[in-house]
């Protein structure tokens, strides 16, 4: 078979990503790289700047997009990819930042920074690709695990009650706040062009297969069977409250856009809150210049 | 005559089968063929049937596989200058 990599059909998505790092290491059926993809096309359709845009990820298999997009990113420590985002935002005002990892990293070993990020309204796009699990380390029971899945470290089964980031981030106070799977590639763009357009902490999950760990062990199939599933159980309920939308292991997956409110974000209030309590002798921050 | 048509970078390809199954006009099967890692990447069986929608490129996570519209002579219908802003 011909290597045909010499194509007049130019995929969309090439000039964002780092090709030489390509193949990249996810596994067949992984659904990150469906997701880069959706990603890639929101920025072309949102019509971004690339030069302000910054993309931050933490550790885990999501974590390594900010490896493989040619785009401003850093690859930053365990669960640090939200704090090292808002040093960013703060100093830079003008960048957009997008947070790009997955669910352990965020949503456990990084749990309190996305909920104070949320509290704080900071000006953050964040996408969490939730593979229901934590893949990279072997399997191990995440946050996000739902009851009765089968897992490294619950052979006998998980009983713990699993965390519904869509309610955790909307409790805590993000103004954007949509779920869906890898199956709705082009509402997922969609998405987070919205997200774009907004001012504040939005908060994006995607369901994402996991084939090698998540589904191995419960009999769940591949990446395919996985897609299928989400095809056929997947609702749709734009508006649906938040606590209505926890995830089950083979039960429906309620998605949709759940919360688009106005906030405001961190360094507006902070601005204000200078402006009340200084009075002239505060001095706006102007452009940063690095030197 | 197709309007669209599909190139496939056999080498990336993990053959994972989305490709194949969300296809709305069923252009693609998987080869019996292997690629240099054993995979079996997909192949155009209904080339007449593609219509260019580009699903498959969305959904591929190996970004091995592009859709595209194209005109009555087969060739590729230039859209507009999609990553502009991307660095060189």
């Amino acid at each position: 078979m011909s290597d045909d990599l010499v194509t007049d059909i130019l995929n969309p998505v090439e000039p964002f990503l780092r090709s030489d790092r390509v193949p990249h290491i996810w596994c067949p059926g992984c659904g990150i790289g469906t997701t880069v993809n959706s990603f890639a096309r929101a920025l072309i359709d949102s019509n971004i700047d690339l030069g302000s845009l910054a993309l931050v990820s933490g550790i885990g298999c999501t974590g390594r997009v900010a490896g493989y997009v040619k785009l401003d990113s850093f690859h930053t420590t365990h669960g640090r990819a939200i704090p090292f985002a808002t040093g960013l935002k703060l100093a830079n005002p003008k960048l957009n930042v997008v947070v790009y990892s997955g669910d352990g990293d965020l949503s456990a070993i990084g749990g309190n920074h996305l909920i104070h990020a949320a509290r704080r309204n900071i000006d953050l796009k964040v996408i969490c690709v939730n593979n229901l699990i934590y893949a990279m380390t072997g399997g191990q029971t995440a946050p996000t695990t739902p009851d009765h899945s089968t897992t490294s470290t619950n052979p006998y089964g998980v009983f713990e009650a699993s965390f519904n980031l869509p309610q955790l981030v909307e409790a805590a106070g993000a103004v954007y706040v949509a779920r869906w799977t890898t199956f709705h590639v082009r509402q997922l763009s969609r998405a987070i062009s919205e997200a774009f357009q907004k001012k504040g902490f939005s908060f994006i999950e995607v369901i994402s297969p996991c084939p090698t760990l998540y589904q191995r062990r419960n009999k769940m199939g591949d990446g395919l069977d996985a897609m299928k599933y989400y095809k056929e159980k997947s609702r749709v309920r734009h508006g649906a409250p938040t606590s209505e939308v926890g995830m089950t292991m083979t039960g429906e997956i309620i998605v949709g856009k759940f919360v688009d409110r106005e906030r405001p974000d961190y360094q507006t209030m902070m601005k204000a809150q200078f402006h009340e309590s200084l009075g002239e002798r505060f001095v706006e921050q102007t452009e940063m210049v690095c030197s | 005559m197709a309007k669209g048509r599909v190139s496939i970078v056999v080498e990336r390809c993990k053959a994972c089968g989305f490709c194949v199954e969300f296809c709305p006009s069923h252009v693609l099967a998987l080869s019996s063929a292997f690629n240099s890692k054993g995979y079996h990447p997909p192949h155009v069986v209904h080339p007449e049937k593609c219509s260019g929608c580009d699903l498959c490129g969305m959904y591929c996570p190996d970004f091995a596989i592009a859709g595209g519209k194209v005109d009555e002579a087969g060739v590729p219908v230039k859209k507009a200058d999609a990553a502009k802003g991307a660095k060189k």
